[in-house]
C-alpha cells in the first residue's frame, strides 16, 4: 500500500540529503521503514535509533504506522541552549 | 499567551523581566546562555540556530507548563534565538519569578536543561579556521 507523505529534513540531515523536504510516495508499514527508505535514498549515517521522529509537528512513535498525507520530521540529536 | 518563543532578532531583556515580576513573587531567576567563543578546543567565531518551529514552540511550551506545575513559582518564560548570533550574543534566556528562591532557581535550571535535551533547535558551528558543523551530542553533561 502506497502513502503520499511529505518528509521533512533539519541540520545534519538537511545537509545530507541536500533538500528540506521531499513529497515522496512510501511503502514503509510503518515511519521506522520511511527513515530506512529515505536512509537508502539519501545515504544517512545516522541510526534510526540515534533519532527522534514528528508527523505533523507532534513527537511520534517509530511503530506509528505512515498515514497518507502527513508531514513527517525526523529530528537528529538536538542542541538548543 | 505564550511562554515558550522563538525569536529571530535580538532578545528584549528587559521586557521579559518586567513580564515577570508580580506582588506574590519575592524572588527572581534568570539564566542567560551566550555565544561561548569556544568548543571542544576549537576557536568558534559564530554559530546559527535553527528550528523545527512548530514542535520546538509547542515542546517549548510544555516544558514551561512543567516548570509552573513542579514548582512554586508564580510566573516562567523562555525564549531561544534562532537565526545566525556572534560570539558573546544572548542566544537563550530563561526567567523565573517565585515567592521564594528556592523554587524560582530550581525552575529555571529545570527550564533550560530540559529545552537543551528536548526541543528540536540545533546548533551550527563556525569555527576561525573556516570549517563549520553542526552539533548533535548524543548524551549531554552539565558542562554543555
Amino acid at each position: 500500500m502506497m502513502a503520499a507523505v511529505s518528509l521533512l529534513y533539519f541540520a545534519s540531515l538537511r545537509e545530507v540529503a541536500g533538500i528540506e523536504t521531499e513529497a515522496i510516495e512510501s511503502v514503509a508499514s510503518d515511519l521506522q521503514g520511511l527513515y530506512f527508505e529515505a536512509q537508502a535514498r539519501h545515504g544517512f549515517k545516522w541510526p534510526q535509533a540515534s533519532l527522534r521522529v514528528a508527523v505533523d509537528g507532534e513527537f511520534a512513535r517509530w511503530a506509528d504506522p505512515v498515514r497518507e498525507g502527513s508531514e513527517i520530521a525526523f529530528i537528529p540529536p538536538v542542541s538548543g541552549g | 499567551m505564550s511562554r515558550f518563543e522563538l525569536a529571530d532578532s535580538e532578545i528584549d531583556v528587559v521586557g521579559l523581566r518586567l513580564a515577570l515580576r508580580d506582588e506574590h513573587a519575592g524572588a527572581f531567576a534568570s539564566f542567560e546562555g551566550w555565544v561561548r567563543d569556544h568548543n571542544e578546543g576549537r576557536a568558534v567565531q559564530g554559530l546559527h540556530y535553527e528550528a523545527y518551529a512548530a514542535l520546538a514552540e509547542k515542546e517549548g511550551e510544555r516544558i514551561v507548563d512543567e516548570a509552573l506545575a513542579r514548582f512554586a513559582i508564580v510566573e516562567a518564560r523562555c525564549v531561544h534565538r534562532v537565526g545566525e548570533l556572534r560570539i558573546g550574543e544572548l542566544a537563550v534566556w530563561v526567567g523565573v519569578s517565585a515567592a521564594h528562591r528556592g523554587a524560582a532557581f530550581d525552575a529555571c535550571r529545570y527550564v533550560i536543561d530540559e529545552v537543551k535535551l528536548r526541543v528540536p533547535i540545533w546548533k551550527q558551528e563556525r569555527y576561525r579556521d573556516g570549517d563549520a558543523g553542526w552539533l548533535h551530542p548524543e548524551s549531554l553533561s552539565p558542562k554543555d
